[in-house]
Formats: structure tokens, sequence, C-alpha cells
């Protein structure tokens, strides 16, 4: 512990500094989307109880889910489970050797951003149509 | 090899295997339920109780929230384990990740009770 040129932790405030190749944003993110959907199950479960509990609360979760509030918090959950899906397929992919060049894994998360975002687009038409 | 008190499983190749276990019962199970909900086109209160009230879709419900469990935990304990050291919270990082630890477990214990009660509770 005495060598001065051993690797350090990075403070937050240096995380700017650094480059970010497309890899480090698609595993961040993945991180957390992942932490969303861990909070976001509770919304699901109330959803899921309310609606399943008598014909009131089906159509008071409907009318909370019509709302444009409730639309959107919809919509990022949706996105958020997207997002973490499709990363995760990536990851799974990759657990047979795919994607483990410099270029390959470029190109894999590339296709993530891709993907996902084209998700993302229909969950916000499929909640907005209800 | 290497060995972690804390980990889900007490070594990191199990983490890994149940890591992708439980990620393909919930790719199952999002496919599953996005797959009914878009098919059945207007879903009403009666189709949507029927559906859980099928003992498979019951039996896939629970095991994708116990597969959420074990999934999400090793996830979040990963994220604190990153996050929450010394280096960023100082002298008291391992209190904190404690604290952070048991709530993650704990909320996950709420989830599975939620579920079942959900599933099998009297209306």
């Amino acid at each position: 512990m005495q060598n001065d040129n051993r690797p350090i932790n990075v403070n937050p405030s240096d995380l700017l500094a650094f480059a970010w190749p497309i890899t480090a944003l698609t595993s961040i993110t993945h991180r957390v989307s992942g932490v969303i959907l861990f909070a976001g199950i509770a919304f699901g479960l109330y959803a899921l109880e309310k609606s399943l509990a008598s014909e009131e609360g089906f159509e008071a979760i409907r009318g909370i889910m019509n709302s444009p509030f409730g639309m959107f918090v919809t919509w990022a959950l949706l996105s958020a489970l997207a997002y973490h899906f499709v990363a995760g397929i990536k990851h799974l992919v990759m657990d047979f050797g795919f994607g483990e060049t410099i270029e390959s894994s470029r190109l894999a998360s590339i296709t993530t951003i891709l993907v996902s975002a084209v998700l993302i687009l229909l969950a916000g038409i499929w909640v907005i149509q209800g | 090899m290497i060995t972690q008190v804390t980990s889900f499983s007490r070594n990191g190749m199990s983490d890994w295997i149940v890591q992708r276990v439980s990620a393909y019962i919930l790719a199952t199970y999002t496919v599953l339920l996005v797959g009914i909900m878009l098919l059945q086109g207007e879903i009403t209160y009666s189709s949507w109780q029927a559906l859980f009230s099928q003992t498979w879709m019951q039996v896939m419900t629970l095991l994708t929230i116990l597969a959420t469990c074990a999934h999400a935990w090793i996830g979040m304990w990963t994220i604190g384990t990153d996050y929450i050291r010394e280096h960023y919270f100082g002298a008291g990082a391992d209190g904190i990740r404690l604290v952070y630890q048991v709530g993650c477990v704990l909320l996950l214990v709420v989830y599975v009770i939620w579920t079942v009660k959900i599933l099998w509770g009297n209306g």
C-alpha cells in the first residue's frame, strides 16, 4: 500500500472528465434501469393487487394509467424494462462468445441502443393508446 | 476461488449461473405477459381476473417474483459493493452498506409476501 502509483478510486466529480465509450454508457444504463425496476416492482404489484381486487379497483388503476402522470410513470417503467431486457439479452448472447472484441462489443452496444429505442417508442405508443 | 460471505451464494460462479437462470425466467414472463396483453386487445376486469386465477399463471407469477429476488439481490449487491465503499462514504461505509443490503432483502421479502397475498389471498 506504499506504492503511490497504485490505481486509486475516482471521485464522482471526475466522472465527466472521462471518455465514456458507448460500451460504458450501455453498461451503466443497464445498472440504472435495474435499480429503477427494483423499485418499480412496487408500482407493478400495487397495480396488480388493485386491478384484481375488484371491478372498481380495476377501473381505478385504468384511470391512473390513463392520466398524464400515470402514463408517464408507466412508460418510464416500461422503458426501463425494455432497456434492461435488451441489454440483458446482449449479455446472454455474449455468454456464447459473441461480442467479446472491442469492435463487436461496440456493435452490440449500438444494437442494444437501437433495439431498445424502438421498443421504448412502441411502449410510448402502447401507453398512449391505452 | 474467491469467496464473498455476503454474496448471494458465497461464490461468484454460482452467482453468475443464478443471474442467468433467473434472467431467462424473467425474460420469459415479460414476453408472456406483454404478449397476452397485446394479443388480447381490450382487457376487461373479467378477462384480467380469469388470467390470474389460472394455476399456470399463478405459478409463473410466483416463479417470476422468486427469480426477481435472486436476480435483484445479485444486482443490488454488486452495485452496493461497487459504490458504497470507504472512498466515497468515509469510515461508516461498511455500516451504510449493511443497512442498504438489509433494506434490499427486506423489500424483496415484502415483494414475495405481497405477491402471494395478491395471488391467493381472499380478495
